[in-house]
C-alpha cells in the first residue's frame, strides 16, 4: 500500500513542478511585455509577437492545470486562498482573459477594439501576471490575515481581500523578480527563435539590465526569507513561530539544496553565456535553472513539518500539507492519474519539434498560413 | 455553517457564475462540434488529394479558430469561481469534485492546446497524415474536456460515490467509479456533445445558406451542407433520444426539478405531457409563500407523462405539492417536510460531535463517531439530507417553475424543429433543388440564433431548475458562499460583463467579417 503521508508529499511535488514549468513558461509574458519597445520596425514585431503567440497556449493550460491540480489535491488551500485573497486571484484572472484573444484577434479586420487595444492586452497580461503570481506566491513564505471555523470554512481578516499582500515589501520583491525573470527568459527565447541581425543586437542589450533587476529582487526576497521567522509544525500539531525555519529547510534537506544550487547556477550560466559569449541557446540554461529553483523554494516551502499557507492572524488555522490534502482515496486515484504525464510531456516535445524545426523569419511569416 | 448570510451575496455570486457559464457556452458547443466537422473534411482532403476539399477546410478551421480563443478565455474564469465565490462547496466537496477538474486539465486541454497549435502552424510544416491525425485528436480532447466538466456537474446534480468525514467537515470519495459512470453523468454528457454537434451542424448549414442566396462558392456550400445535415440529422436524433433519458433519470433523482420543468403541481395517474404552454398568476399557493402559477392555455398528450416516466398509464406521476408533502412511494422518494427532519437531525449530530472535539471530550466524540458517522444507515438514511437542514419550509426546496417550465418547453420544440430543418436540407439536396428554394435557406440561415438560443435554454433548465441547491439534497447555495462583501462581487460582476460583452462585439464582428469574405483562393 501506499501511504498517506507518501501521497501527500508526492501531489505537493507535482503541484510544485506545475508551478515551476508555469513559471518557466512565463517567458511568454515577460516577451510581452516588450513588444512595444524591443523591435525597431512593424516587422520585428510582427516577429515578436507570433514567436511568442504560438507558444502562448501552453502557459495558459499549464496555469489551468495548476489550479486543477491544487484544488484536486490541496482543496482547503483552493478554498481559503481563492476564497479569502479575492481580489488577487480576480486580478490574475483578469490579465489572463485578455490575453487569450489579444492574439488571435489582433490583426484581423473588423476586431471592433483595434489592434492597439489588443497589443495593450497583451503588455498588461505580461506586466501583470508574472507581478502578481510572484506576489501570490511570496505569501506562502510571509502569511496572509484569514482564519478557519470549525467547518474549515475561510474568513478573511482584513476588507482588502488579499490587496493587503502589496504593502509587504517581501512579496513586492518576490513579484518583481518573477517579473524580471520572464522577461530575461522572454528575451532570451526571442534570441533563440527568431533569425534577424537587427532584433538580436537590441535584445542582447535589453538582456543586461533585466537580468541585473532579476537578480537583485530575487536576493533581497531569499535573503529577507532565509534571514527571517518562519512557520513552523511542532510535536503536538500547533504552528510556532520558528527562527531562520527555511533557512533550517535547505539545510535539512540536503537534496534540495543541491537543486536549489544547481539552478541558481543553471540560470546565471544562461545569462552569463548570452551576455558574455554572444550564445543564442542559453534559454535552456535558463529555462532548466528557473523550475529547478522554483520547484526547490516549493518545496522548503512545504516539505519538513512547514506551514506552505501561513496565516500571520490565527496561527493554528496555517495550512500545512497534510492538513490541506485531499483524501486517501482521491491521491491515490490521482495518483494513478499522473502516470499520464510523461506521455503528456511526451506529444507535446512532438508536436512542439515537428512545427519548431526552422528559425522564425520574414519569409517564414509571409508563407505561413495563420499569423497573427 | 455559517447562518446569517447576506442573501445579495448570494445572488450576485449566483449572477456572476450565471454570466461567466453563459458566456463561456455561446462558445464551448461549436467547439466541440466544428472540430468534428473540420475533422470529416480534412479527412476527405487527404483521401481525394483535391484542393478545393481544403480550402473548405480551411475556411471553417479560421471560424473554429475565432470562437476556439475566446472559448478558452472564458474558461479559465469558471474554474477559478469555484474557489472565489463558492468557497466553503469547494471545501466541503473539493476531494471529489476538484480530481475531475484536474483530470481535465493533464488528459484533455493539453491534447487540445498541442495539436491546436500543429493544426494551425503545421500545414506546411508536417505531412498530411500528421496534420490530420492533429486535427482529429482536437477534436477528441474538446469532447473530453466536455466529459470531465461534466462529470463533475453530474456529480452536483447527482451526489454519489462519497462517505462525510465529520473530522474535516468534508464529504470524501470512495468510489471513483460510481462518480464516473453516475447516470446523470452519462446522460449530460451524451446530451450536451451531441448538442454541440448539432449546434456546429446547424451554423455550418445556416452559413452556408447564406452563400447560396449570394450565389457564391457553390460547389464548396453545397458539400459543406450536405456534411453538415447528415452530421445534424444523426445528432437531432441522439440529442432528442439522450434528452429523453436524461429526463427519465432526473424523475428519480431530482423530483423537484422534473415537477417543475413540467409545471405540475398536482400529480395524477393517466398523467399528460404538456406539449405548449402558457403559464399565468393564479391566487393559490403552494403552502404559505409561492404561488402557484396555472395554466392559461396548453397542448396536451394525455397519458404521455405517465407512459414517459413509469412505462404505463397507470403510473402516478408526483406534482410539487405531493413531493412537499407525501412523496413518492412508487421511487421510493421521501417528502421534502420528512427530508427537512432528517436533515435537521443529521446536523444536530454534527454539532453535538463538534461540541464534543471541542470541549476535547474523547469519548463522547468516539462514541458518535462509532454510532452515527460510521454506520451506513445514518449516512444514508439522515446524512444524506443535510442539506434540508438550512431550508426554512418545505417550499425553499421548489425552484422557479416557470423558468424551469419555459426554458425546457422552448428547448424541446426547438429540438425537433432542428430534426425537421435537416431533413428538408437532405430531402432538397436530394432533389437538386436547394438552391432554389430560398424560404429553406432563408429557415436555415435564421436557425443559427435559434439553435444558440436553444442550447442556453438547456442550461438554464438544468441550473434554474437545481435551485436551492448547489449540491442536490446536500448543500443549497446559500451556504456555499465565500464569505465577500457583496459590494466586491457586484463589482467584479460589471467588471466580467462589461469585459465580456466588449469581446463577443469582437468576436461576432470577426467572425462575420471572415464569413463575408469568404474562402482564401
Ligand atoms: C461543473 C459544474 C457546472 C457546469 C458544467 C455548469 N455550471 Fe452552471 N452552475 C454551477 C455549476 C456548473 C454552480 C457552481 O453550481 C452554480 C453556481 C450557483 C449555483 O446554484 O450553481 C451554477 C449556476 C448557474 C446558473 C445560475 C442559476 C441560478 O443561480 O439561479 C446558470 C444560469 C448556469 N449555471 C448556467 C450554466 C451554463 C450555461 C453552463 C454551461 C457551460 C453551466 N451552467 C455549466
Ligand atoms: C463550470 C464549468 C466549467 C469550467 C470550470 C470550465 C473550465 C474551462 C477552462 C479553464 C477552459 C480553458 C482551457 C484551456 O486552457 O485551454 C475551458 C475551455 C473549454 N471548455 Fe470549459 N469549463 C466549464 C464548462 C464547460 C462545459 C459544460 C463544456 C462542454 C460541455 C466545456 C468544454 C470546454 C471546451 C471544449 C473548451 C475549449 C475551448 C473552447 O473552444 O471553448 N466547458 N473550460
Ligand atoms: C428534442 C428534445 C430534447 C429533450 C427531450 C431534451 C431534454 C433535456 C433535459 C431533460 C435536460 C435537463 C437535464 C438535467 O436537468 O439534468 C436537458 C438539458 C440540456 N439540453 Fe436538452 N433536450 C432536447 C433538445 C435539446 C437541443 C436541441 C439542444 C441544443 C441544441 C439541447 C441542449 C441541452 C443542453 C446544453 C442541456 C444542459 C446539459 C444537460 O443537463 O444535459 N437539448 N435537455
Amino acid at each position: 500500500m501506499i501511504s498517506y503521508i507518501f501521497l501527500q508529499h508526492y501531489w505537493w511535488m507535482i503541484v510544485s513542478l506545475l508551478a515551476s514549468l508555469l513559471v518557466f513558461l512565463l517567458f511568454v509574458q515577460g516577451g510581452q511585455t516588450m513588444i512595444f519597445r524591443l523591435p525597431g520596425n512593424e516587422s520585428q514585431k510582427t516577429m515578436i509577437i507570433n514567436t511568442l503567440g504560438r507558444k502562448w497556449e501552453f502557459t495558459f493550460t499549464t496555469l489551468v492545470t495548476f489550479g486543477g491540480a491544487f484544488f484536486a489535491s490541496f482543496p482547503l488551500f483552493y478554498a481559503t486562498s481563492f476564497g479569502g485573497a479575492y481580489w488577487v486571484w480576480i486580478a490574475i484572472l483578469f490579465s489572463f482573459i485578455i490575453q487569450a484573444v489579444a492574439y488571435e484577434y489582433r490583426s484581423k479586420p473588423a476586431n471592433v477594439l483595434g489592434k492597439k487595444t489588443f497589443d495593450i492586452f497583451l503588455y498588461l497580461n505580461g506586466a501583470l501576471g508574472p507581478f502578481l503570481l510572484g506576489t501570490a506566491v511570496a505569501t506562502f513564505f510571509t502569511g496572509s490575515y484569514f482564519s478557519l471555523n470549525y467547518m474549515n470554512n475561510v474568513l478573511w481578516a482584513t476588507p482588502f481581500h488579499g490587496l493587503e499582500a502589496l504593502l509587504d515589501g517581501r512579496n513586492i520583491a518576490l513579484g518583481l523578480a518573477v517579473l524580471f525573470l520572464a522577461k530575461t527568459n522572454g528575451l532570451l527565447y526571442i534570441i533563440n527563435s527568431i533569425e534577424d541581425e537587427d532584433l538580436l543586437i537590441r535584445a542582447r542589450n535589453k538582456l543586461i539590465f533585466n537580468s541585473i533587476a532579476f537578480l537583485a529582487f530575487f536576493l533581497i526576497f531569499l535573503v529577507s526569507i532565509l534571514l527571517s521567522k518562519g512557520f513552523a509544525v511542532s510535536g503536538n500539531g500547533s504552528i510556532v513561530m520558528e527562527n531562520f525555519k527555511y533557512l533550517h529547510n535547505l539545510l535539512q534537506m540536503p537534496v534540495v539544496l543541491v537543486f536549489f544550487l544547481a539552478g541558481v547556477g543553471s540560470v546565471l550560466w544562461g545569462i552569463g553565456t548570452s551576455v558574455f559569449k554572444g550564445r543564442r541557446d542559453s534559454i535552456w540554461y535558463t529555462g532548466a535553472g528557473t523550475i529547478a529553483v522554483v520547484f526547490s523554494l516549493f518545496l522548503i516551502a512545504g516539505f519538513n513539518n512547514t506551514a506552505f499557507y501561513p496565516s500571520i492572524y490565527d496561527l493554528n488555522s496555517s495550512l500545512t500539507i497534510s492538513k490541506a490534502a485531499s483524501s486517501k482515496f482521491t491521491l491515490t486515484t490521482m495518483f494513478y492519474v499522473s502516470f499520464i504525464i510523461p506521455f503528456v510531456v511526451a506529444y507535446i516535445w512532438y508536436a512542439w519539434k515537428s512545427i519548431n524545426n526552422r528559425k522564425i523569419t520574414e519569409e517564414e511569416m509571409k508563407e505561413d498560413v495563420h499569423v497573427y | 455553517m455559517i447562518e446569517n448570510v447576506d442573501l445579495s451575496l448570494v445572488d450576485w455570486s449566483r449572477a456572476q457564475f450565471a454570466l461567466t457559464a453563459i458566456y463561456h457556452w455561446l462558445f464551448v458547443p461549436l467547439t466541440l462540434g466544428l472540430s468534428f466537422i473540420v475533422a470529416m473534411m480534412e479527412t476527405i482532403y487527404v483521401k481525394t488529394g483535391k484542393e478545393e476539399w481544403k480550402r473548405m477546410t480551411r475556411f471553417w478551421m479560421t471560424l473554429f479558430g475565432i470562437n476556439f480563443a475566446i472559448g478558452v478565455a472564458t474558461g479559465i474564469i469558471l474554474e477559478f469561481e469555484f474557489g472565489t465565490n463558492w468557497s466553503n462547496y469547494s471545501w466541503f466537496v473539493g476531494d471529489i469534485f476538484g480530481a475531475p477538474l484536474a483530470i481535465e486539465g493533464i488528459l484533455a486541454f493539453f491534447l487540445e492546446s498541442t495539436f491546436v497549435a500543429v493544426m494551425f502552424f503545421g500545414w506546411n510544416k508536417v505531412s498530411k497524415k500528421f496534420h490530420l491525425a492533429s486535427t482529429w485528436l482536437v477534436a477528441i480532447g474538446a469532447n473530453l474536456s466536455a466529459l470531465w466538466i461534466l462529470v463533475a456537474n453530474a456529480w452536483m446534480q447527482n451526489p454519489v460515490g462519497m462517505t462525510f468525514n465529520p473530522d474535516t467537515a468534508r464529504n470524501e470519495m470512495v468510489n471513483f467509479w460510481a462518480v464516473l459512470f453516475n447516470p446523470v453523468a452519462v446522460d449530460k454528457f451524451l446530451h450536451t456533445i451531441f448538442s454541440g454537434f448539432l449546434l456546429a451542424s446547424v451554423f455550418v448549414m445556416g452559413i452556408s445558406a447564406w452563400f447560396m442566396l449570394k450565389k457564391r462558392e457553390e460547389w464548396l456550400t453545397k458539400r459543406s451542407i450536405l456534411i453538415a445535415a447528415v452530421f445534424g440529422l444523426l445528432s437531432s436524433l441522439m440529442v432528442a433520444f439522450t434528452g429523453d433519458m436524461s429526463a427519465k433519470t432526473l424523475a428519480k433523482v431530482q423530483p423537484v426539478k422534473f415537477a417543475a420543468m413540467e409545471a405540475l403541481y398536482d400529480g395524477s395517474k393517466d398523467a399528460g405531457l404538456v406539449a405548449f404552454g402558457v403559464l399565468k398568476k393564479s391566487d393559490e399557493k403552494i403552502l404559505e409563500k409561492k404561488e402557484v402559477k396555472d395554466f392559461a392555455m396548453k397542448i396536451r398528450i394525455p397519458g404521455l407523462l405517465s407512459i414517459m416516466t413509469g412505462g404505463s398509464r397507470d403510473v402516478f406521476v408526483p406534482g410539487i405539492r405531493d413531493l412537499i408533502s407525501y412523496g413518492d412511494s412508487v421511487r421510493n422518494i421521501l417528502s421534502i417536510s420528512e427530508m427537512m427532519q432528517r436533515g435537521l437531525y443529521a446536523k444536530e449530530v454534527l454539532n453535538d460531535y463538534k461540541r464534543a472535539k471541542m470541549l476535547n471530550d474523547k469519548e463522547q466524540a468516539e462514541i458518535i463517531k462509532n454510532e452515527y458517522f460510521g454506520s451506513r444507515t445514518f449516512l444514508e438514511e439522515n446524512f444524506r439530507y443535510f442539506g434540508y437542514a438550512f431550508l426554512n419550509s418545505p417550499e425553499d426546496a421548489v425552484p422557479n417553475v416557470p423558468v424551469a417550465f419555459y426554458t425546457f418547453h422552448l428547448m424541446v420544440m426547438l429540438g425537433f424543429f432542428f430534426i425537421l430543418v435537416c431533413m428538408i436540407a437532405l430531402f432538397l439536396l436530394y432533389r437538386g433543388s436547394l438552391q432554389k428554394n430560398k424560404w429553406f435557406l432563408w429557415v436555415a440561415l435564421l436557425s443559427i440564433p435559434l439553435v444558440y438560443i436553444c442550447s442556453e435554454a438547456g442550461w438554464v433548465t438544468a441550473e434554474m431548475g437545481r435551485q436551492p441547491w448547489i449540491i442536490q439534497d446536500l448543500m443549497p447555495v446559500s451556504v456555499a458562499v465565500s464569505q465577500i462583501s457583496p459590494g466586491a462581487v457586484m463589482t467584479t460582476f460589471i467588471l466580467f460583463a462589461v469585459l465580456f460583452t466588449a469581446l463577443l462585439a469582437a468576436e461576432v464582428s470577426i467572425m462575420v467579417k471572415q464569413i463575408k469574405t469568404g474562402p482564401k483562393h
